[in-house]
């Protein structure tokens, strides 16, 4: 996997890893998982061997959450798994510490996932997005993901990720309308993350639901990013009945519930929840 | 529009970004919000234009509420400034504590409720922290018979009980929050959640001049009553306008609303106070202008009491209203433009300030309110130093009274009258508010 054919090793710098790794996942006929964890959760030691634990057990794309302070749009698994990371001195610093030492090990795409407040004081300590970006691309990362940094107040962070290469990775929920389903998917880059559920993290949903399967056709109508949906997605159940219709599930709750128990039983979890190969959405 | 927004050029269903307040404001929310936010930006200004609903708000304000609220003199805080301070000075008391419920917060709420009638909404959230907003949110909702939750931090459910037992008997559900500090931000955190999952039926009733765009700009139009009374009131009792007004500043809606109708008004100073504490020194404050730095938070970017990695710290003072990390992104613009001026007062001075308009004027004020009246004597110092010679007589400080103290009387009694606690424990054999 980290050995690349000159061939690949330009379209790496062209595409990135994340583009990369849905080609692959085509490629195999199958959904990838991306699977989401809270960077320094419980403390740093043992956050690091957790990531390696999801990554080395078959995660497709690692999704490292930055913990923040009041995250708004999680509910009560993945605010514990902040609470408890700050309490043991995590922050952004410390999340791309933790990037780079999975990076050095595994090939994962690692997509940054957080509020924008952290980042955005990085900005403003520096007085623009270069050093943070810097930090970003030397830890491995591949691409970012602010869930309140709409396309309106993403320029400052997101035109110069997307410089560098790093994928911005759009949000779409089941009340975005068209009009902004367009203006998200103008700005988006690596895949598309449909939101499941009118909700927050972890809470209750029915992947039979039809509105979400006509949301989910909603964005391949205007989209040929890769899909990835998200938001409720616990068992094997839930990831079966979804990956049909899409180019990855996204899991979070479920393994930083997981998490808790131990780097093996994490990684279980995640080889319980990778997408068997099969049936595969028209694009 | 500042030059933070990048808007797409030819999406018609997108309306520009209205109520930025210079680099200040926006609308940092999740996709799921933003089409609800959307909507009230769109909607927000037609119904404000619209002279149907402008006579219903100012229906209920008269009938209900109890508008217009009066403006009183204080003749004896008066003579206590010009003994204390050295400064001829004419306070004048805008009585926002004499409106139903007791406080500003309501002009806000019935407007809001009415909005959320107007939108098809049918059930109503709100967060609190004194609980003056939750009590004034219940009302509305009584009054127009919507469900109601109110988010209210532990702490602040400990702190004000009386107002948790007024919304229970209004009919709304209060719902404690535990996280974080639970206080007002975690009430605000909890309320967001709520809406994140409720967005297609429910209307959030922000209690202050802060969130996402247009909430800002919504409660200040809304709150703006207090201004416009207030300035024709002194127009006429006076026959000049204020040298001064002066308000508290906790999110900042009582202080906008006031502030509002004197903006155009380049000779009126405004003076915005804010809480410090136990000191800005001790960490344990509210004092948002003086220590916080730019940031983006409950969807506003505004000032905010942050670490240097972005994380929200936790706000303190003795007032729950006032104890809260970030401030309305207009008090930012209007700080960085210089055009108002913001000063601090610790709890202890808030107390002193709560027994010198009750003992002087025979007003109660709300602990919040209270920091406003401590500022009096170094306002009134400042305005003396800086102004020219006054021919025409002493200087004219209009005050916001923002409500009235009932609320706080536990409190008080734990600081300043233990004696009292003894005497209604002796009686009654328990805690009481009131």
């Amino acid at each position: 996997m980290t050995e690349h054919t000159p061939q690949e090793t330009r379209t790496a710098a062209t595409e990135g890893r994340v583009a990369r790794r849905f080609a692959s996942l085509r490629a195999a006929g199958r959904a990838g998982l991306v699977g989401y964890l809270t960077a320094g959760d419980p403390d740093l030691a043992r956050s690091r061997e957790l990531l390696l634990a999801a990554c080395e057990a078959g995660l497709d794309v690692l999704e490292l959450g930055v913990p923040f302070s009041d995250p708004t749009a999680d509910g009560p698994v993945i605010q514990e798994a902040m609470t408890r990371a700050l309490s043991a001195g995590a922050s952004l610093e410390r999340a791309l510490e933790l990037a780079a030492s999975v990076r050095a090990r595994v090939d994962t795409p690692i997509v940054l996932f957080g509020y924008a407040n952290p980042l955005l004081a990085r900005l403003e300590r520096d007085g623009d997005a270069r050093a943070l970006l810097d930090a970003v691309t030397e830890a491995g990362v591949d691409g970012l993901l602010v869930v309140d940094l709409p396309p309106e107040h993403s320029a400052p962070l997101r035109e110069p990720a997307r410089a560098r290469g790093l994928d911005w990775i759009g949000l779409v929920a089941p009340t975005t309308t068209d009009a902004r389903l367009r203006r998200v998917l103008s700005v988006t880059s690596g895949f598309v993350y449909a939101v499941s559920l009118t909700g927050v993290t972890g809470a209750r949903l029915d992947p039979s639901d039809p509105r979400l399967q006509e949301q989910l056709a909603r964005v391949r109508g205007v989209s040929e990013l890769p899909l990835a949906v998200g938001f409720g997605i616990r068992s094997g159940a839930d990831v079966a009945a979804l990956a049909p219709q899409v180019d990855a599930v996204v899991v979070g709750s479920a393994l930083v519930a997981a998490a808790r128990e131990g780097p093996d039983a994490l990684a279980a979890r995640v080889r319980d929840l990778v997408p068997r190969p099969g049936p595969r959405p028209r694009v | 529009m500042s030059d933070k927004h990048e808007i797409p050029a030819g999406d018609d269903a997108s309306p520009p970004l209205v109520g930025d307040f210079g680099r200040f404001g926006g609308r940092y929310v999740s996709e799921t919000l933003m089409p609800a936010v959307e909507e009230l930006a769109r909607e927000w200004p037609r119904a404000w234009r619209d002279a149907a609903f402008q006579r219903e708000y100012h229906r209920i304000l008269r009938d209900y509420v109890g508008r217009p609220s009066p403006v009183s003199d204080a003749p004896r805080l008066s003579d206590d400034l010009r003994d204390r301070a050295g400064v001829d000075a004419r306070v004048l008391l805008k009585r926002e504590d004499l409106n139903h419920t007791g406080a500003h917060k309501i002009n806000n709420c019935v407007g809001q409720v009415l909005l959320a009638r107007r939108l098809g909404k049918t059930r109503i959230i709100a967060e609190t922290g004194a609980g003056q907003h939750g009590v004034a949110t219940a009302t509305a909702c009584a009054y127009f018979g919507l469900p109601c939750v109110v988010y209210m931090g532990a702490e602040d459910v400990a702190r004000q009980s009386l107002n948790v037992a007024r919304m229970r008997m209004l009919g709304a559900e209060v719902r404690p929050v535990h996280a974080g500090s639970a206080t007002l931000k975690d009430a605000i955190n909890a309320a967001l959640r709520d809406w994140v999952a409720t967005v297609r039926d429910t209307h959030y009733v922000i209690g202050s001049v802060m969130g996402p765009d247009p909430y800002p700009a919504m409660v200040r139009d809304l709150q703006r009553v207090i201004g416009d009374e207030a300035r024709a009131q002194c127009l006429e009792r006076v026959g000049a306008l204020p040298d001064a007004v002066v308000a508290c500043v906790g999110g900042g809606s009582n202080a906008m609303g006031i502030f509002a109708a004197f903006l155009g008004d380049p000779g009126v100073r405004l003076f915005g106070v804010e809480a410090t504490g136990e000191g800005v020194a001790s960490g344990r404050h509210a004092a948002t202008i003086t220590a916080g730095r730019e940031g983006v938070y409950h969807g506003m970017r505004s000032l905010v009491l942050q670490t240097d990695d972005g994380q929200l710290q936790e706000a303190h003072s003795i007032s729950a209203g006032l104890d809260y990390p970030g401030i309305g992104p207009e008090h930012a613009r209007l700080h960085a433009d210089g055009r108002a001026r913001y000063l601090g007062v610790s709890d202890l001075e808030a107390l002193d300030a709560m027994e010198w308009l009750a003992r002087r004027e025979g007003i109660i004020p709300a602990l919040e309110t209270a920091h406003a009246i401590a500022a009096l004597p170094a306002i009134v110092r400042a305005l003396q130093r800086e102004s020219r010679a006054r021919p025409d007589g002493p200087l004219r400080v209009l005050v916001n009274v923002s409500g009235r103290g009932d609320k706080d009387m536990h409190t008080y009694m734990q600081r300043r009258d233990p004696a009292a606690l003894v005497m209604i424990g002796a009686r009654e054999g328990g805690r009481r508010d009131d």
